[in-house]
């Protein structure tokens, strides 16, 4: 059990996807513009890495060598496309900000890396949980980074302007403001599991 | 750690895969294709009942303007026009920006609505919350004001720093209004008005 609780948190940190692995950035640094857009990027990469991992792992016996690629970005695929789907029906609003970034999930270097390193090679169970940690890890550092880049770029928190009126700094907003950004919160969160060591 | 590989079972594991895959999409398509629909219909109902007054039924209609097909909502009350809700779409800095434009039987724009946009947020994405911007369209009368942003020479307030999208949003009103001239047949002048302004924002 504490085995599995480790595989949940060694997600967050030690293999933390955006910040120390460094993958996914592409939807990293479009969809960061706010705090909740990030967010929504992330739960909808959770979602599919769960349940990829989990049929991933469970399939990967039966898959000749050869052909286990194909196979997991089929499986991957799916998952995706059952994700535009729902979000398509009941959160038409997220879907039309994420719209491009939700399909692209299919070749995001974290479902399929994490398929390729962890899944193919463990069991149902240990797979969800590498999925849920690396999914929630991906999720905060989105989270976080979409919540600097709304403080400095427009001025807001989750939506709620604090600077009345006036804009922010919009540069953070842009694509400039996101390599920025990203760059000092690798540094800052870099420096911070180093000491942890 | 996997099987090992030949022709037969990697032909086999990839047909089923993809076979099991596509009948599980299949269904999920049909579960959500209502739910989908009933969203994108809301939408739309919700976009016409902001930018027009109260009415009782709309119907859909094509109209072809200068060779350009354009569809609008008509609302009624009862059997009188309440009026048009224009479907106009110009590009703006990003991409496509598509508007809903509400205008009433009498000529005068009642409202706008952004129906989908690809602009910068921060800056020309304002043209949905900018209330500055989105209020001056509002019980617009076209024949007493010049359509076309300050820096044009016209009366209409840009975005600060988003020119480009106050233009295309600009147009788009512009555009709307003369298509329901066409559909009511009155104001030659409103159509020659948008013919020429569309030269020459093309020439920018």
């Amino acid at each position: 059990m504490s085995n599995r609780l480790k595989l949940i948190t060694s997600g967050f940190i030690k293999n933390n996807p955006t910040f120390v692995l460094l993958l996914g950035m592409c939807p990293t640094l479009a969809t960061t513009t706010s705090a909740i857009n990030g967010m929504s990027m992330g739960l909808a990469t959770l979602f599919v890495l769960v349940l990829s991992n989990m049929a991933i792992s469970a399939l990967a016996p039966y898959v000749p060598d050869k052909v286990h690629i194909p196979v997991y970005i089929v499986v991957i695929a799916t998952f995706v496309t059952l994700l535009q789907f729902i979000m398509q029906a009941y959160t038409p609003a997220m879907y039309e900000t994420l719209g491009l970034f939700i399909p692209l999930i299919v070749v995001n270097c974290i479902v399929l890396g994490r398929a390729e390193a962890f899944a193919s090679k463990n069991g149902v169970l240990d797979s969800a949980c590498d999925g849920l940690g690396v999914g929630l890890g991906f999720t905060c550092s989105l989270t976080v980074l979409g919540l600097v880049r709304e403080i400095l770029g427009s001025g807001s928190i989750f939506g709620w302007n604090f600077i009345g009126g006036h804009d922010g700094m919009l540069a953070f907003v842009l694509a400039p403001g996101a390599f920025i950004c990203l760059g000092y919160l690798m540094v800052l969160f870099n420096k911070i599991a180093n000491k942890n060591k | 750690m996997a099987v090992q590989s030949n022709l037969n079972n990697m032909a086999l594991v990839l047909t089923l895969t993809c076979l099991f895959c596509s009948a599980i999409l299949g269904g999920a398509y049909a579960l959500t294709k209502d739910p989908i629909d009933k969203a994108a219909e809301a939408k739309t109902a919700k976009a016409i009942g902001a930018v027009l007054p109260e009415f009782d039924a709309t119907s859909y209609e094509t109209v072809s303007v200068d060779g350009k097909d354009f569809n609008y909502y008509l609302a009624k009350k009862g059997s009188e026009t309440v009026g048009y809700a224009v479907e106009s779409s110009t590009s703006g800095f990003g991409g496509p920006l598509s508007l809903i434009v509400g205008i009433t039987a009498d000529g005068v724009v009642y409202n706008t609505s952004v129906l989908s946009h690809s602009e910068t947020p921060g800056l020309g994405a304002k043209c949905t919350t900018d209330e500055k911007f989105t209020s001056q369209w509002k019980g617009l009368n076209p024949s007493e004001k010049i359509l076309k942003v300050k820096q044009d020479n016209g009366d209409i307030d840009a975005i600060t720093a988003s020119t480009i999208t106050s233009r295309a949003y600009t147009l788009a009103v512009q555009n709307a209004l003369s298509v329901v001239s066409v559909i009511t047949g009155a104001n030659p002048d409103a159509t020659t008005g948008a013919t020429t302004s569309k030269e020459e924002t093309s020439n920018e």
